[in-house]
């Protein structure tokens, strides 16, 4: 697909566009019931999949929970969550990979999810802010140092700066800062919290190793 | 002074639903049968649309509706319009249509015929302001609302203007706006040193994290509004207006906002959009915005090409300051940074005499609105460096002729002299020079590592801090819990609960019986104004107040009542009203509440007083019979203006060859008067000093001189500061001195801190150059090559929007 500079802003619509156009091109439209991507209620056209589709009923590994969710083969992972799964811990920020907002993990290794394709994470353990925590609601150890240091500002930006943290510690429980910023990196904050978010992971990476 | 609960850290209720997950915003909430709408933004920058054709759009299956120009409430111009056919900006809403989903949506919006005639069009004011330049309206160039507001009308200057002016400097033709004070041309003759340099500041996006989204859905003859605005109670009447329905037949929820800055801080036309589409059809609608819309829509800090003259004596006394501003406000009304911009210099510098001149210009480009220090901080980018070009021509510390001229208690603002209600700026610099270490830093100024150099420098800004006469509201139920009812929105700062703080405080409540009432029209809030200009912590600190003295004078009334005596002989602690002379004659608050239900009148808000705005009385009536009700109008003395600044220090380091600087360390020193909530200062204070650095070397629009097209429109292009752009070692520092005007000291902070940053950090590149004055932002890598390699710069020098 094609960036197509010369569009100016519409590098992101109409390129995305050509992208869904493609992907329903290329095989299966749906009757899947899904608020962005077509097909929802009265307009949907009945039937089964198209022959050569991909399936639509799928199950995915969400923070420990095995859900089937119908899903279409364009849907990204963030639409899955927030508009199927009720998880709207997970926010976009900007649906094109470039603030971080929508961070989750898979198999422990944060992705954007408004970039990668709900059908592509079958098999794989996603995990998102929800899921960080303890089973009866107890906060991660990130999320508390972030409470403690008062790390949101406006907030959009926390759940995955949470998620990056988590992911981070979890391969590296005693992270340097520097090591910190460079994982964090991908996380926009516009507020400019980074110094109390970097000072959150440090605590956490202390409440961790006892 | 000692305080039970201000000077202490808290945990504020809404930090744990951001940290897991569960704060909603606009975007994440579900209403049954709820559809979808986007807007159709102008391809073009300027246009007239003769007809628009939807009759194969509306054809396509599962378009519910479209909303044209004609349908929605009439702006009057210059005022941004919801919907327009004479789009000003590429990008501006030209109609909407609602669909079952989004890619019908989009499907549909691809069938819309128009017919249009493009018109001529303009991003820089100076080419517009041109005998021949084009201007950005059909009904004018020149314009601007607010308190200096400025009446729409065509402006030219003559080819003379432009030819006196001089190669690279800015041409002064016929202002729309000036204001004088003292003898400046005696003020240039006493002058040992007098500079006059133009300058440009770069316009720069808001980049806030959550795109302004927002669902509207109609039930038993109210409006309800899940919006994303950094202000709550501000917003409802702008907003019912653009609906054309009056306040109290609207329900805002707005308990969460990713970030404003200044640009969700009143209601803003597409807010309105889901509404009006809704109405129409009859569904619950939501209009996603993306980012590229974002930045369309979403609006943008005014830029500034400028001229001043400062003439300094020998001691470096500022004698005259002449300033003239060109600011470019965009496509339509937004906001007055040229004025504000007047005011900094006439606050922060204190000239003896000063002249200030200036035009606001329309352009064909977003929106402008306020940015976190609007003209304030874009001004200091150009001020600071320029006082250090003084001290180093007089042989003066840069430290020292920051003190020369600083601001003091009672010293002055503006063409009407009014005065600042507490300025301790001098106690900022002190504090923040022993603790940065300013001697021991300047001597390494010019250190050399390689191709590294080592720059410091001092910055500082000034901002408003507060306003008056809002009103306040608080409740004790017969639980004997205190409810504050506050009108403050969500913006990031907790200010919502740290102004709640105050009544607590007031009452002598422990924290953890107070609840604060926010973010929803249903949880009956008063009228406050909305939470920008660093205000909150003045404004709603005053109403607060008076809402808490107005519960405890009930309080007393009660029980002087209940218990005998006079009201004025008894006291609280905390827990009970008790007779001073005999505390065991008392009554628990829960007694009081219950005593103030039964009593009822006006101890239960069944009697209201008359000077309350009509939204807090309909609040309080809602709450009426429910506790004892403290609400009232503030009426304390004013004295003057507010004012907050703030004293930044920086040491860096440049790379000559490649043109980029390491940010060693950062100190941010505010003078906010009395502490609140010492972490949540710290957060401002870091907050703002991150998006100084961006502003100073990262962030500006940038639009193609052919078509108009912006080239900002993602977060990668428009670069706002990520970790790897923040300094190394970031420290906050504070004067914890009292405002005088405020009921226990507090004042705002929110924006100085930006300026202070940004100037400094302009400041301390200068100095990696041996004294190099850039008066221009942001300096980019490509800047410092071009000027350490002694080749020409890649823009000219009052190029805006291009380069």
């Amino acid at each position: 697909m094609s960036l197509e500079p010369s569009r100016g802003d519409e590098a992101s619509r109409y390129s995305r566009r050509e992208f869904i156009k493609r992907v329903i091109a290329s095989g299966a439209v749906a009757s899947a019931a899904t608020y962005i991507y077509g097909g929802l209620a009265g307009c949907a056209k009945p039937g089964g999949p198209v022959p050569g589709g991909v399936e639509r009923l799928v199950s995915i590994n969400v923070n420990g929970q095995i859900r089937r969710v119908d899903v279409l083969p364009q849907e990204t992972l963030a639409m899955t969550l927030r508009y199927k799964l009720g998880l709207t811990g997970t926010k976009l920020g900007c649906d094109r990979g470039e603030c971080g907002a929508c961070t989750v993990m898979l198999d422990d290794i944060t992705h954007n999810s408004c970039s990668v394709l709900t059908h592509s994470v079958r098999g794989r353990k996603v995990i998102t802010v929800e899921g960080v925590g303890g089973p009866n609601g107890e906060l991660h150890p990130v999320q508390q140092a972030f409470i403690d240091e008062l790390s949101p500002q406006c907030g959009f930006c926390t759940p995955g700066q949470v998620v990056s943290a988590v992911a981070l510690l979890k391969r590296n429980p005693k992270p340097t800062r520097e090591e910190a910023r460079a994982a964090l990196a991908g996380n926009l904050c516009r507020c400019g919290a980074y110094d109390n978010y970097l000072n959150g992971v440090m605590r956490a990476a202390g409440v961790t190793s006892t | 002074m000692t305080y039970k609960l201000l000077g202490k850290n808290f945990t504020p209720h809404d930090v744990v639903a951001k940290v897991t997950g569960q704060a909603k915003y606009a975007e994440d909430f579900r209403i049954d049968g709820m559809v979808f709408c986007r807007f159709m933004p102008s391809p073009f920058p300027h246009a007239r649309i003769r007809n628009i054709d939807v009759s194969e759009a509306l054809k396509v299956p599962g378009v519910l509706g479209v909303l044209l120009p004609g349908d929605v409430t009439p702006v009057a111009p210059p005022d941004p319009p919801i919907l327009s056919d004479n789009p000003q900006y590429v990008g501006q809403p030209i109609l909407a249509l609602a669909a079952v989903d989004e890619t019908t949506v989009q499907d549909a919006l691809e069938k819309v015929k128009f017919d249009v005639e493009p018109l001529p069009f303009t991003l820089d004011p100076l080419q517009s302001l041109h005998p021949r330049g084009p201007n950005a309206r059909l009904d004018g160039n020149v314009g601007v609302g607010g308190p200096a507001a400025v009446k729409l009308q065509t402006l030219k200057w003559t080819e003379e203007d432009f030819a006196q002016a001089g190669e690279g400097k800015l041409p002064q033709g016929k202002s729309a706006r000036d204001w004088s004070y003292g003898d400046v041309e005696a003020g240039f003759k006493n002058s040992k040193y007098v500079l006059d340099e133009s300058f440009v500041t770069a316009s720069n996006s808001h980049h806030s994290m959550e795109p302004r989204t927002s669902l509207a859905y109609w039930q038993n003859g109210k409006c309800f509004v899940h919006g994303s605005t950094q202000s709550q109670s501000f917003v409802v009447p702008q907003l019912a207006g653009y609906i054309g329905i009056k306040p109290d037949e609207l329900v805002y929820i707005a308990e969460f906002c990713g970030g404003g800055f200044g640009s969700k801080g009143t209601a803003y036309p597409s807010l309105a959009i889901p509404a009006l589409l809704s109405r129409k059809i009859g569904r619950p609608v939501m209009m996603r915005v993306s980012r590229a819309e974002e930045y369309y829509i979403g609006c943008a800090r005014i830029g500034f090409q400028g001229r001043v003259k400062m003439g300094f004596g020998a001691d470096g006394r500022l004698l005259a300051a002449d300033m003239y501003i060109i600011q470019e406000s965009g496509a339509h009304n937004g906001f007055w940074d040229f004025v504000n911009a007047a005011d900094a210099l006439s606050v922060l510098y204190q000239p003896e005499s000063m002249r200030w001149r200036g035009v606001p210009v329309y352009t064909n480009s977003p929106t402008r609105s306020a940015q976190r220090g609007p003209g304030e901080n874009q001004i200091a980018c150009i001020l600071e460096p320029l006082l250090d070009k003084a001290a180093r021509e007089l042989g003066i510390d840069r430290l020292q002729i920051r003190k020369i001229n600083a601001p003091m208690n009672g010293s002055k603002v503006g063409a009407d002299r009014r005065p600042v209600t507490s300025a301790y700026v001098v106690d900022a610099l002190e504090k923040g020079a022993a603790r940065f270490n300013w001697e021991e830093r300047k001597a390494r100024s010019g250190q050399r590592n390689g191709p590294k150099v080592i720059g410091v420098g001092i910055g500082r800004a000034y901002h408003p801090a507060g306003f008056n006469g809002f009103d306040g509201l608080v409740r004790i139920t017969t639980d004997g819990k205190l409810h504050i009812h506050t009108g403050v929105g969500n913006l990031g700062t907790f200010s919502h609960s740290g102004t709640a703080r105050i009544a607590a405080e007031a009452l002598q409540y422990d924290w953890e019986d107070c609840i604060v009432e926010r973010g929803d029209s249903r949880k009956h809030l008063p009228w406050n104004i909305g939470q920008f200009g660093s205000n909150t912590s003045f404004t709603m600190a005053r109403t607060n107040y008076v809402a808490a003295m107005d519960a405890l004078e009930k309080m007393k009334e009660i029980a002087a009542h209940d218990l005998g005596g006079k009201p004025d002989d008894y006291d609280i602690d905390g827990t009970k009203v008790f007779a001073k002379a005999h505390p065991a004659k008392h009554l628990t608050y829960i007694a009081v509440a219950k005593r103030a239900v039964e009593l009822g009148g006006k101890f239960t808000g069944k009697e209201l007083p008359g000077d309350i705005n009509p939204m807090t009385r309909a609040s309080a009536t809602a709450l009426a019979g429910t506790g004892l009700i403290g609400v009232a109008k503030d009426k304390l003395p004013v004295g003057g203006e507010t004012a907050a600044f703030a004293c930044a220090f920086v040491e860096l380091e440049l790379d000559l060859e490649t043109g980029q600087h390491r940010i060693l360390e950062l100190l941010n020193v505010g003078d906010c008067g009395t502490v609140i909530h010492p972490m949540g200062l710290e957060t401002q204070l870091k907050g703002a000093s991150v998006q100084g650095v961006s502003i100073a070397t990262l962030e500006h629009i940038i639009f193609d001189p052919q078509n108009g097209l912006p080239g900002h429109i993602g977060l990668y292009q428009s670069r706002p500061a990520t970790y790897l752009d923040i300094p190394e070692k970031l420290e906050t520092d504070w004067v914890d001195k009292p405002d005088p005007t405020s009921p226990m000291g507090t004042k705002g902070i929110g924006e100085p801190p930006l300026g202070a940053a940004a100037s400094a950090v302009l400041c301390a590149l200068g100095d990696a150059l041996g004294g190099v004055v850039f008066n221009r932002t942001p300096v980019k890598a490509d800047t410092i090559i071009s000027l350490a390699s002694k080749r020409p710069l890649s823009h000219q020098p009052l190029q805006v929007n291009t380069a």
